[in-house]
């Protein structure tokens, strides 16, 4: 006799350049749409479980990014599979025994509307918990990166610093960055799509390792 | 941040806010009279609205006559 299996429901994942998914959600400041951020960069992030150790210090590493992140025009959002209390006892917590002040609001996300939304469940890690998902959304609610990292390997806080320079600075200039990119080095240009262009930019008097790789500062 | 408790009472926050709006007040505005980020105070006129004690039209906000008595009385 064959077995017939169930299909596997899997959540579709969200798309980079397409608007990220609306949500309204129960968090430790109030009731928060996305739409409240509008204006405003937003990095909406997802952590397995509250009171967990790795969790723990992404927590503390997140407030400690906040002020950079904010200088830049960007606000931060957590979430997990947890409930509010569980929250509000574990950032409680946070600040007693670490003395750091969670200054961002964090999803309760029990009913999983928003992490299906975000496809932040990975079930081949954990059917229960939220993977550590990094979506970075533009002020006009378009999301622009998305990071995945597995349950066991903590965040690098300096990545999304500079991922959002990086990001502001391709809006701003029209240009892309390169490989390990910070403020203040050179960015790349758009390469050139005819042949006639290709030529003029090797005119241009750049920093050019072919026609196709050239830097410039700005 | 939760301003208005479920018997309509205001929290330190919610009573900052609703004293802040003053008539024809954007959120924006609100933002920078409170020092308050963006979100939270969109969030928060939400609340304010439900509860009754500012009106909206267009964007912009006033206190309602139940808002003003409301901080009379909270003193």
């Amino acid at each position: 006799m064959t077995t017939i299996e169930e299909p596997e429901v899997r959540a579709a994942l969200p798309r980079l350049n397409e608007p990220a998914p609306a949500f309204e959600a129960v968090t430790t400041h109030g009731k928060l749409r996305l739409a409240d951020f509008e204006g405003s960069w937003l990095i909406l992030f997802s952590h397995p479980a509250d009171f967990t150790p790795v969790c723990t210090t992404e927590f503390i590493a997140f407030a400690e990014i906040y002020p950079e992140l904010q200088k830049r025009g960007c606000e931060l959002i957590g979430l997990s599979i947890d409930s509010l209390y569980s929250h509000i006892a574990w950032v409680r917590n946070i600040e007693e025994k670490a003395g750091v002040k969670i200054p961002y609001p964090v999803i309760a996300d029990l009913d999983r509307k928003v992490a299906t939304a975000y496809g932040m469940v990975m079930a081949g890690e954990s059917k229960t918990e939220a993977s550590r998902c990094v979506f970075v959304i533009d002020p006009k609610g378009i999301l622009r990166a998305m990071i995945y990292y597995p349950l066991s390997v903590g965040r690098n806080m300096d990545e999304f610093v500079r991922l959002i320079d990086a990001l502001k600075t391709g809006d701003e200039h029209h240009v892309a960055t390169p490989a390990n990119w910070r403020p203040g080095d050179k960015v790349v240009l758009p390469a050139p799509n005819t042949t006639e262009l290709a030529e003029e930019r090797a005119g241009e008097g750049l920093e050019c390792i072919d026609w196709y790789l050239c830097k410039k500062s700005l | 941040m939760p301003c208005v408790w479920p018997d309509g009472t205001l929290s330190s926050s919610g009573r900052l806010l609703l004293t802040s709006v003053s008539p024809d007040s954007t959120a924006e505005d609100v933002a920078a009279t409170t020092g308050i980020p963006l979100y939270r105070v969109r969030s928060s006129l939400r609340q304010l609205l439900e509860a009754g004690f500012i009106s909206e039209q267009g964007g912009r906000f006033k206190q309602t006559k139940e808002g003003v008595e409301k901080v009379k009385a909270d003193g």
